[in-house]
């Protein structure tokens, strides 16, 4: 199990290993958000009340579930960074922040198009969209903490402090919905008890939101492959990488 | 030489920062200036009506005190890491988290504490409902105890960085707004005649957490900033 862990640590491996995976991992998403998405849009019936404005749930949702779920990748890569000094967890939570940050967006300007349709409003400030808002400033928050820094090593120290300080704040928003009387609909989706969706709406929103941590998971081992090259560009293995690919 | 015990030198710590802070004392006038300021730009902006303003009191009084609070969170470590004290006092055997605890709390002496004192002042320029006028006084005791907790965390992660005066609101401020959330409902309640106590209790729950582990996260930003 260590040996494992200690090469995690090692680019090169790290390097070889994230390639085959996405090799796999990048056909299988885009297959997984291919289906997702016309089984969602064409092939579920119209909710009963809101029609076909409900089916940006298939979007909607699996963004923010994501978004919220990169935010613990990003602080967990970050204690890892704090406690082992382990260079791939730096690059990792590096390479989290953009991708979340978007993610929130995405979630965030879905949920206003949706939102002006069934609620009458494109924003409203609400628990759950407000806490969302603030999920976003977390993101931007550290991406501007990593820019201002010059020495990247001490930007990365800095990033995973703040980004385990800012985790206090994401049960808060898990937790939003059933804790303040809020215009947003509680989960819908639970683990324990039954769930408020139908089956036939249910099984491509799991779809989605699978294929949406695949999506996750390809843009982090992208992101983070160039960033390790960048890294790591002086190195010998970074060299013969080259000239493999020039040869 | 003899070393302090910890007690003592934490003690001589929050002296030497209140000592400093009162050998310029137009450093504690100027966040209650900048408060008084903010306050007077809201009824020219809002109208003075009397009823709009006791209506948004809560939350502008509240916002302004989180503001002055955070344009004053920047300097905590900044003239100590300038002069080199700071790299002293991370290689002193005495526990960071309990100097950074003294810096902290001679900041909250100087700027939150003294907020909610004058707070009443402004409420009453600001047409509050004399019923919110304690919850203010305590929420914002509290409160700003929380953010100056809070901002030692940006403040510490910003000190060795040329332009640290914009990124810390941007970094603290998200974490700002559940004390915000909570501190103005807790004058709006208690404007609207229901207790204010729970509020004040999640508060003072904010606080605790903050005392456990804030410290913790500035002293891992102050030697990440000596550091770097």
């Amino acid at each position: 199990m260590w040996t494992f862990f200690h090469k995690l640590g090692s680019p090169p491996w790290l390097y070889g290993i994230s390639g085959t995976i996405l090799r796999y991992l990048v056909p299988l998403t885009l297959i997984g958000l291919a289906v997702g998405v016309t089984w969602g849009l064409l092939f579920t019936a119209p909710d009963f009340r809101q029609g076909n404005s409900y089916r940006i749930i298939y979007i909607h949702v699996p963004a923010a579930v994501v978004a919220l779920a990169g935010y613990y990748v990003m602080a967990t890569a970050g204690a890892v960074s704090l406690i082992w000094k382990m260079k791939m967890a730096d690059i990792a939570m590096k390479a989290c922040a953009p991708i979340g940050a978007a993610l929130t967006f995405v979630a965030l300007v879905t949920g206003a198009v949706w939102g002006k349709p069934t609620w009458g409003t494109w924003w409203v400030w609400d628990a759950r969209i407000t806490s969302m808002l603030i999920l976003l400033f977390l993101y931007l928050g550290v991406i501007a903490l990593y820019e201002a820094y010059d020495n990247k090593e001490a930007a990365a120290k800095a990033c995973a402090v703040l980004s385990l300080v800012g985790t206090v704040n994401i049960p808060i928003i898990y937790k939003s919905v059933d804790w303040w009387y809020s215009l947003h609909q509680p989960a819908s989706i639970k683990f324990t008890g039954e769930s408020t969706i139908h089956a036939s709406m249910l099984y491509p929103l799991l779809l989605m939101i699978i294929s949406f941590y695949a999506l996750f998971t390809c843009a982090l081992l992208m992101n983070m492959r160039g960033e390790m090259l960048a890294r790591e560009r002086r190195t010998k293995w970074v060299r013969k990488l080259a000239e493999d690919k020039a040869r | 030489m003899n070393t302090p015990g910890t007690a003592l030198f934490c003690a001589r710590l929050l002296r030497r920062q209140l000592v400093l802070a009162a050998r310029r004392p137009v450093d504690i006038g100027n966040p209650l200036l900048f408060f008084a300021m903010v306050v007077a730009l809201f009824p020219l902006g809002l109208g003075p009506a009397p009823d709009t303003l006791a209506d948004f009191a809560p939350g502008i009084l509240w916002i302004v005190a989180l503001l002055s609070n955070l344009l004053t969170s920047d300097g905590v470590f900044r003239s100590d890491f300038d002069d080199g004290s700071l790299e002293q006092l991370l290689l002193s055997p005495q526990p960071l988290y309990l100097s950074v605890l003294a810096y902290v709390c001679a900041h909250w002496l100087v700027t939150g504490l003294l907020l909610a004192l004058v707070s009443p002042v402004f409420a009453l320029m600001l047409n509050l409902p004399a019923t919110g006028i304690v919850a203010l006084f305590f929420s914002l005791l509290l409160g700003t105890a929380v953010l100056s907790l809070v901002g030692g965390i940006g403040a510490a992660l910003t000190v060795g960085l040329r332009r640290g005066g914009m990124l810390i609101s941007l970094l603290i401020l998200p974490l700002y707004m559940p004390v915000l959330i909570f501190g103005s409902a807790a004058v709006k309640a208690a404007v609207s005649g229901s207790p204010a106590a729970p509020y004040l209790a999640i508060l003072g729950a904010m606080l605790s957490l903050a005392v456990a582990l804030a410290p913790i996260a500035t002293a891992a930003g102050l030697r990440i900033s000596v550091d770097a």
